[in-house]
């Protein structure tokens, strides 16, 4: 294993040995290589934001034809380190009656939350923070801590705007919970595990053909999970002021800008892990520098998707969002669960018997997946276009018009 | 495997560290002015009025609620789902009717009107 094929377990090992070399035991040790591993990928997450932080604003800028930032260093590169310490320098504002404990620990447990994914997150086969075995639950439980984030922030701000931007994280983002943990089944039955590297492992053919549909529900709700446009309702400007963080100012405020970015990019990771295979390509295996190469450009493809959205679309009213979520994605989500199980028990039957080339065998089963996902697909549009045309009835009798009021006779003689 | 799990505990110290210690430290850096206008609670220049705890729609509760009822229940098919390879046609199909509860929860609470926003 060369220092180039593999740097960052080399250095593991060159320090383990060191470290044995001036007589420790081997539990000291193992603690200290994972207090520094988990320092390398919480430093490596909290870097990541503060470039893509300026790759947004400018990808932002080209879209709307702007320039976005421009002055400081080629291209404004730099942009981001004069206002994280124009931020540093500014005061905190805590607002009378606000509940103290909870107030001051929403910003640091809404940047804590998204980075703890980070913690099982594969780079390479060999790179991978700790591969726990149940990898997606944990993925699951420590995401659902971001919500808590918001509820906290809205309800010890003693904000009726921060209030109102709590209870609308409630329906939503708790909402949409549902349908990505459905979704989150469709791999974890495809690969017959839990522990996202071995599922990453299992991605002979990306189960983004093998299951398209749920790729599309766990990115679409993963999307409302982040709270950004166009599902930015909790802290919606021409509505809430800015939601739950109305009161926040300084560095607190700056966690939450933080933790949201951060949010942005782990689920397009996320996306590119589960669903595009995440370090998988040629050469990755022998190599796994290659891997984090591959990783990188498919999770900053799904990261250009994820702001390429924000930026385009306008935000959604509550009702059709939440008819979006219960109506539409969490049905399909359950219909595509019972035909995945179904086909993968009928598929587990029939594949053996046939004889088949071993190298065959992944792509057969991704076929039928794909044609069953696509009848869904035809399906369910096909029966929206039927509610569509029967949905367009007026209901009720029409509503009364203002009318402007006759003048009073005294006025006129 | 428990080695995979110390790697967790460590990475939440680093991770509670990572956010709170620059805050702790812009609170030392920031200057500290406060007045009584200043830390009024924002309310587009108005003084508030009333409790903040206001009364607030059910649907928010209801739909709370749904999510609590799919959420405890969705957990328990993800050791079904990673068993696949070891369950029968009979042990599949029951994992099915346990999603088809779930189906028919939901047109319930289609039909009731739990879902509509009012």
């Amino acid at each position: 294993m060369g220092f180039l094929s593999d740097p960052i377990n080399f250095i593991a090992g060159w320090l383990e040995s060191i470290m044995l070399g001036f007589g420790w035991s081997e539990t000291i040790v193992t603690t200290v290589l994972k207090f520094l591993g988990a320092g390398a990928v919480g430093t490596f997450g909290f870097a990541l934001v503060i470039f893509t932080i300026w790759l947004e604003r400018k990808l932002y800028a080209r879209i709307q034809d702007r320039l976005g930032p421009n002055r400081v260093g080629p291209w404004g590169i730099f942009q981001t380190f004069p206002d994280m310490i124009k931020i540093f320098t500014k005061e905190y504002i805590t607002p009378d009656g606000a509940d103290k404990v909870i107030y001051n620990l929403a910003p640091i447990i809404s940047v804590s939350a998204v980075l703890l994914i980070w913690a099982v997150i594969p780079f390479a086969p060999t790179v991978i923070g700790t591969d726990v075995n149940v990898g997606v639950l944990y993925v699951v439980a420590v995401g659902a801590m971001g919500t808590l984030s918001i509820i906290m922030a809205g309800f010890s701000s003693n904000n009726k705007y921060a209030m109102l931007g709590a209870f609308r994280a409630v329906a939503q983002m708790v909402s949409y919970e549902v349908p990505m943990v459905l979704a989150l089944l469709v791999p974890v039955l495809l690969g017959r595990t839990m522990g996202i590297n071995s599922l990453v492992a299992s991605q002979e053919v990306w189960y983004i053909v093998v299951a398209p549909i749920a790729a599309f529900i766990f990115f679409t709700s993963s999307m409302a999970e982040t709270g950004r446009a166009p599902f930015d309702l909790l802290e919606a400007e021409s509505e809430l002021v800015a939601g739950y963080q109305t009161e926040y100012s300084g560095l607190k405020f700056g966690m939450f800008y933080v933790g949201e970015f951060l949010h942005a990019f782990t689920i397009s990771a996320l996306t590119a892990t589960l669903f595009l295979g995440g370090w998988r390509g040629p050469g990755s295996e022998t190599f796994p520098i290659l891997g984090i190469v591959y990783f990188f450009i498919k999770t900053f493809l799904m990261y250009f998707v994820v702001a390429w959205i924000r930026i385009s679309l306008p935000r959604l009213r509550i009702d059709q969002m939440l008819n979006f979520n219960w109506k539409f994605l969490t049905p399909l989500a359950l219909v595509l669960l019972i035909a995945t199980a179904l086909l993968e028990k009928v598929l587990g039957m029939v594949l053996p018997g046939l004889n088949l080339v071993e190298t065959a065998v992944p792509w057969v089963r991704a076929a039928a997946h794909l044609v069953v996902n696509l009848l869904l697909l035809w399906g369910v549009f096909s029966a929206l276009r039927g509610y569509q045309v029967k949905g367009r009835k007026i209901v009720g009798n029409p509503r009364p018009v203002a009318v402007a009021p006759e003048p009073p006779a005294s006025v006129i003689s | 495997m428990l080695n995979d799990w110390l790697f967790i505990g460590l990475f939440l110290l680093i991770v509670a560290l990572f956010p709170g210690a620059p805050i702790i430290l812009a609170g030392l850096l920031g200057p500290r002015r406060p007045n009584p206008a200043k830390s009024q609670v924002y309310e587009c220049g108005m003084e508030t009025v009333g409790e903040t705890w206001v009364q607030f729609r059910i649907q928010y509760f209801i739909f709370a609620l749904t999510f609590l009822v799919f959420d405890v229940e969705l957990v328990f098919l993800f050791p079904w789902a990673v068993a696949f390879d070891s369950l029968d046609i009979w042990g599949v199909l029951s994992g099915v009717v346990f999603i088809l509860i779930l189906f028919i929860e939901l047109l319930a609470a289609w039909r009731k009107g739990v879902l509509e926003w009012v």
